[in-house]
């Protein structure tokens, strides 16, 4: 059967882990099970210490915030860049492609070791920036050491890391928007706004939808550009989401059990937010 | 054209190019550091174009064990395409070709299952290879990888084998051809460019990938080139940012050309129930 080696692998890799990780967050679990005691059933005990445990929520709470402002952010430039693209002319709309897409096309490792760079205290050129702008307080300024000003330098890093794929997607959408029906609303005498709503909007809205829930999805679980930027001078336990959290309960502190559960939230707040999506693309892709 | 909107799409054109030159600022400072030597790196002045560089900072990056952690990527990468691309390959073509219990079932599955965050997973993950002694192992990572480029690669194989019309293949099985034949004389070259397109699309997962790799490869000497960076961007970060930023281009440039390569298809296979419109 064709199927069998996909099917497999997929099974060994991911179901099985699952499964694991499912019997793992009813157990005690920790260091000493780690060394070979036999894990003890604990029911529902990891679940009720996260739950109980306000840090737990704080992140989650930081988790949302983190990820809707980034998804608002980066939808917001991306979505105008795309409207952008569609009024230049061919050259300045190129010299735009080429920018973003060396932007898209950076391994993230990559960027963010720039981006740490560029933001460094002493030599970094924002700093140097800044300071001949007029903000001397800039000069030796540490970013990463302030949980806020923290989480605006993640947030430059993400949003310049997703915005192209935003507006080539939606750049795409728009494209398809036939110039006749344009011409018809102007005829009509429809305001560039009101083509640009009446028009625009509900036929790239599919495209909207979808990326804006992938963008979404992306943000909630970002774990490599906190962890190195964590590694990078920020405080830990200010700064965690919930990746580098179950990351650091369960590879750094031995708390498997506790970090199994914690995982549950994870997938299942993924999973709901990603079954609408699989709905809207079953129901536009005939299966 | 009127004057009034001649004007103003230049006036738009000029804003483009600003945003352009900022966004693509980082990957030019990338470069540029790169060839600085130490005192032009340290001056209170940044130098903004690197004339009289050095290529000193890449000696650097090569002393290191920069070409120990290349072969483990390149391993990594090597068994992942190849194992992913001929699985999911098989698996599209039996989703297109042929209807079965199961098979809308499969679909939906591989969708759900491409939104599972690495994050959700890795504990059990890390559990699992442990318990088969592939920590730190080539083969367990890759193992982990191949799992987690498949959905996609079958996703987006599916729609290259659905557009090769049935009509074709049934053409030359009418001629005389055997099923084999038909196969790899009409429907593999025809599949070839989403071949290449799902090959790079899991060459630059499996190359890019760091979550995984830091909690799988806890070795130093079984580092990826992602975790490698890390580690040297730490070592380095006080004295010898031309390094770090040397390191960077040789982690990133030939990724780059990959990726601009197959760009399009990408985009347009991850939201192509949408934009098909």
């Amino acid at each position: 059967m064709l199927l069998l080696p996909a099917l497999a692998i997929l099974v060994a890799a991911l179901g099985y882990p699952l499964y694991r990780q499912a019997v793992m967050s009813f157990q005690e679990y920790g260091l000493a099970q780690q060394f070979g005691q036999p894990a003890e059933w604990v029911g529902l005990d990891n679940y009720v210490t996260l739950v109980t445990d306000s840090y737990l929520w704080t992140v989650i709470l930081r988790s949302i915030v983190f990820c809707f402002a980034n998804a608002a952010i980066t939808m917001v430039i991306g979505v105008a860049l795309a409207v952008l693209m569609t009024v230049i002319g061919r050259g300045p709309r190129l010299i735009l492609q080429i920018g973003l897409l060396l932007a898209w096309a950076m391994p993230h490792l990559a960027s963010l070791t720039v981006w740490q760079w560029l933001f460094d205290s002493q030599y970094g050129v924002i700093n140097w920036l800044l300071v001949n702008l007029g903000f001397d307080r800039f000069a030796g300024h540490s970013w990463l050491i302030d949980q806020l000003s923290f989480f605006v330098v993640a947030t430059v890093i993400v949003v310049w890391m997703s915005v192209p794929f935003v507006a080539f997607a939606v750049y795409a959408g728009l494209t398809q928007v036939p110039g006749e029906l344009y011409e018809a609303a102007e005829i009509d005498g429809a305001s560039a706004w009101a083509r640009f709503r009446a028009v625009t909007v509900p036929l790239v809205k599919p495209v909207l939808l979808i990326v804006m829930l992938l963008q979404i999805i992306w943000d909630l679980k970002v774990f490599t550009q906190i962890f190195v930027l964590q590694d990078a001078g920020g405080i830990t336990a200010q700064t965690n989401l919930i990746g580098t959290y179950i990351y650091r309960l369960g590879l750094g502190e031995g708390e498997f059990g506790l970090a199994a559960a914690a995982s549950w939230f994870v997938l299942l707040l993924t999973v709901v937010l990603s079954l609408y999506y699989v709905r809207v693309l079953v129901r536009e892709e005939e299966l | 054209m009127s004057t009034r909107t001649r004007t103003r799409q230049r006036a738009f054109g000029a804003l483009a190019v600003v945003i352009a030159l900022i966004w693509m600022f980082p990957v030019y400072w990338m470069l540029n550091s790169s060839f600085l030597p130490y005192n032009r790196i340290r001056a209170a002045e940044p130098s903004f174009l690197p004339l009289n560089g050095t290529l000193s900072a890449y000696g650097r990056v090569f002393d290191s064990n920069f070409f120990d952690t290349l072969r483990i990527s390149a391993m990594v990468t090597g068994i992942t395409v190849v194992a992913a691309l001929l699985f999911a390959f098989l698996a599209a073509l039996a989703l297109s070709r042929f209807r079965f219990k199961g098979r809308r079932s499969f679909i939906l599955a591989v969708l759900i299952i491409q939104m599972i965050p690495a994050e959700g997973l890795f504990i059990s993950q890390f559990k699992l290879l442990e318990g088969w002694q592939l920590l730190n192992s080539v083969i367990g990572l890759s193992l982990l990888y191949i799992a987690a480029v498949v959905p996609f690669t079958i996703w987006m194989l599916r729609g290259f084998v659905n557009g090769v019309p049935r009509d074709l293949e049934e053409a030359a099985l009418v001629d005389g051809c055997s099923r084999l034949q038909a196969f790899f004389r009409i429907t593999f070259p025809l599949l070839a460019p989403g071949l290449v397109a799902s090959g790079v699309y899991a060459f630059l997962q499996a190359w890019n990938e760091f979550t995984l790799s830091l909690v799988i490869m806890t070795r130093p000497e079984n580092m990826t080139l992602p975790l490698w960076l890390r580690s040297f961007t730490e070592a380095n970060r006080v004295s010898d940012w031309a390094g770090i930023m040397a390191g960077s281009v040789l982690v990133a440039v030939p990724v780059m050309i990959f990726f601009l390569l197959v760009q399009h298809r990408m985009t347009s296979g991850l939201v192509s129930g949408a934009v098909k419109g």
